[in-house]
């Protein structure tokens, strides 16, 4: 039987990167799975939790579980907000899955078919690093995806200092950690940065795009999604 | 300068960011090799027991001090109970005093910066030497430690040259030997030895210090007075604990599997003894460690044991150094002990500067869930504190993510031609391009996609 999955895409990538919506909606197809989306959903209220706003962030909790009650399994493709859901609510949320975790440990599929050429190199996102542990699972789907390299950065896991609010609070020090990803990026000589994150994916870009490199960002749903 | 202003001068010195960068990685990659599985295994154990036995020991703290106090007494020491660093100072001001003693050797320690201990002496015209070589330098620069461990990790040998008074080209090793040589002088002219104490343990009365250069243990031995400040929470219950704290103290600080030195010391001389000191007096402190006991979802911030990990593994430190955390502990663990040792109104913004990357929770070797301390103070923050404008955007941020229709507005902005930078985008744009914005969103696309398809 199919498992019915709905997708939370999260506000970010429904707002500024729907290409990573669509795509991941398209590999978990592909995988076999029945995809719904619910159309009332928005965010899980990290941005307000993160920042002291306890209230405000129960109150969108609240929400998110009225939207998504019901659903088996929910799929993001995001790691930080992932963590929100599954270790920050008033309860766990068992439901809640990150795409990666979802593909590989869920579905037990390391391979999803898909073609990309060129050479890679995979930003660890902090929240789904050290809050879901997620490290292997992204690694073993790229490494199946025919025609693509994938180069280790040194170092993979500092934070590239997004940080939601962070990065317009303090700003100079925000830019400062994403100069220092930029350079261990441009040292792995990849063409594309991949993650499980749209948010770190938006940071990075935008210092390699102010540093003139040439260098892209890709969501890893992307990458799979490319045949 | 305070400590925020210094923030940007930090991040604009290309020499100090290279010094501050490497220094750390240095310390951070030491520590992961030490405690990698392969060479310890049982680490992650360890670390869960060590969590465990700071968890008893702070939960009760009364018993333990009780029984500490009554067997450093029953081997003769003195211990003296000091509620603020004022009264820790005054007391050790007034030994000096009747003691007749000009001239005090110290060894590293944190708590004697905390109640600015040296000032007090300087003031009060007792000459007070640092001796520990990375103390001695700053000592001598007029400065305060940059890093808990590694006092003078900002300092280029050059730099350290010029503060000795030495040829610019003088090497490592030669600056090392005039250090040595002079203060292997105050060792022995000095009236009064004052150190820390990594441990203090409850059921023998005996302190603990960990050092590599030996000069904890000639300020504890060689002057015929000997005192030890450390703060209340210093303590474990048995001597038998040190197997799991030794190793994961030195392990988590500079990736040694022990340090150089290791000194267990109980009491003052006692007779038939050839050294020691005469006196022994242990300075208790509290200065604000009972308020943080009170607060119990924070009290896990007294378990630090200050081996520095996650200063080295932070990539804030790592960018803005030791001056920009206002107080004397910096990094993640200055971020969370300042705002509970000197109240939260004087610098609301530190727990605020952190990217919650987790990576200083990850290496705690007595498993403080930093992250999420640093969580529960901004909301005290947030509460206590309110800036208008950013509760107000919450309020309106609630109130939209319930109502996706008027999320659905969003579109707008997005569609607009050129989107004013100011706020939040003018501090986003100061330092990254922005992403180019779809036409549409996730949910028109699928929509579309969903009436194609039927």
């Amino acid at each position: 039987m199919k498992p019915r999955v709905s997708i939370f895409v999260t506000c970010l990538v429904d707002q500024l990167f729907p290409r990573a919506g669509m795509a991941m909606a398209d590999v978990l197809e592909h995988a076999g799975c029945e995809i719904e989306f619910r159309e009332g959903q928005t965010c899980c209220g990290q941005p307000a939790f993160n920042s002291g706003f306890a209230r405000e962030a129960r109150e969108v909790e609240q929400y998110f579980l009225k939207v998504f009650e019901g659903a088996e399994y929910i799929v993001v493709p995001s790691g930080s907000c992932a963590a929100m859901i599954a270790h920050h609510y008033s309860e766990p949320d068992p439901r809640i899955w990150e795409f990666s975790q979802f593909l590989v440990n869920f579905l037990k599929i390391e391979d999803v078919g898909a073609r990309f050429e060129g050479v890679v190199t995979y930003h660890d996102s902090c929240h789904a690093l050290r809050e879901l542990r997620i490290k292997d699972a992204p690694r073993r789907l790229l490494r199946h995806v025919r025609g693509l390299k994938l180069v280790e950065m040194e170092p993979a896991e500092e934070c590239c200092g997004f940080g939601g609010t962070f990065s317009v609070k303090f700003p100079d020090i925000s830019g400062a950690m994403a100069r220092t990803k930029v350079e261990a990026i441009l040292r792995t000589g990849a063409q594309t940065v991949v993650s499980i994150d749209s948010s770190c994916l938006m940071q990075i870009q935008g210092a390699l795009s102010r540093a003139g490199a040439a260098t892209g960002t890709m969501h890893l749903a992307e990458v799979l999604a490319s045949r | 300068m305070n400590a925020r202003e210094n923030i940007s001068v930090t991040l604009a010195d290309k020499q100090l960011q290279t010094a501050i960068y490497s220094a750390t990685a240095r310390l951070a990659n030491g520590r992961k090799a030490a405690v990698a599985a392969e060479v310890l295994s049982a680490y992650q154990e360890l670390r869960q027991h060590a969590h465990d036995l700071k968890k008893h020991v702070v939960d009760h703290l009364d018993f333990y001090l009780e029984q500490l106090e009554k067997n450093v007494e029953a081997r003769g020491g003195k211990v003296i109970w000091a509620e603020t660093g004022a009264e820790a100072c005054d007391f050790i001001q007034n030994l000096a005093q009747e003691r007749g003693a000009k001239l005090v050797v110290k060894s590293k320690s944190m708590v004697s910066e905390e109640i600015h201990l040296n000032q007090r002496l300087k003031h009060a015209g007792v000459e007070a030497v640092e001796t520990d070589l990375g103390e001695y330098i700053i000592q001598l620069a007029g400065e305060t430690p940059y890093h808990i461990i590694a006092p003078a990790l900002h300092k280029t040998r050059e730099q350290v040259a010029a503060v000795f008074g030495e040829n610019s080209d003088a090497t490592a090793e030669q600056l090392t030997a005039v250090a040595r040589a002079r203060l292997r002088e105050k060792f022995l002219a000095a009236g009064i030895g004052i150190t820390g104490a990594n441990f203090l343990v409850a059921d023998s009365g005996a302190i603990v210090i960990v050092e590599n250069e030996g000069n904890a243990r000639l300020s504890s031995s060689a002057p015929p007075v000997h005192v030890a400040v450390a703060g209340i929470e210093k303590i474990i219950p048995r001597a038998q604990d040190l197997a799991v704290f030794l190793k994961l103290l030195v392990r988590s600080a500079t990736g040694q599997s022990l340090s150089v030195y290791t000194s267990l010391l109980a009491g003052p001389r006692r007779e038939g003894e050839p050294d020691g000191p005469e006196k022994f007096y242990l300075v208790l402190l509290d200065n604000g460690r009972t308020r943080i006991l009170a607060e119990e979802s924070k009290r896990q911030t007294l378990y630090c044991i200050r081996c520095g990990a996650c200063l080295n593994a932070c990539p804030v430190y790592r960018k803005i150094g030791g001056y920009s955390y206002p107080g004397v502990y910096s990094g993640p663990i200055g971020k969370i002990l300042t705002p509970q040792l000197l109240g939260q109104d004087r610098d609301p913004w530190l727990p605020f500067a952190s990217s919650l990357c987790g990576a200083c929770g990850e290496v705690c070797p007595v498993k403080i869930e930093i992250p999420r301390i640093l969580l529960e103070l901004r909301r005290e923050i947030a509460e206590a504190q309110p800036k208008p404008g950013e509760s107000a955007a919450f309020r309106i941020f609630s109130w939209v993510m319930r109502h996706p229709r008027v999320y659905e507005q969003f579109r707008w902005v997005r569609r607009m031609k050129k989107i004013p930078a100011a706020g939040p985008l003018k501090a986003w744009l100061s330092q990254r391009d922005l992403p180019p914005l779809p036409g549409r969103s996730f949910r028109e696309q699928w929509r579309e996609r969903n009436r194609h398809e039927k």
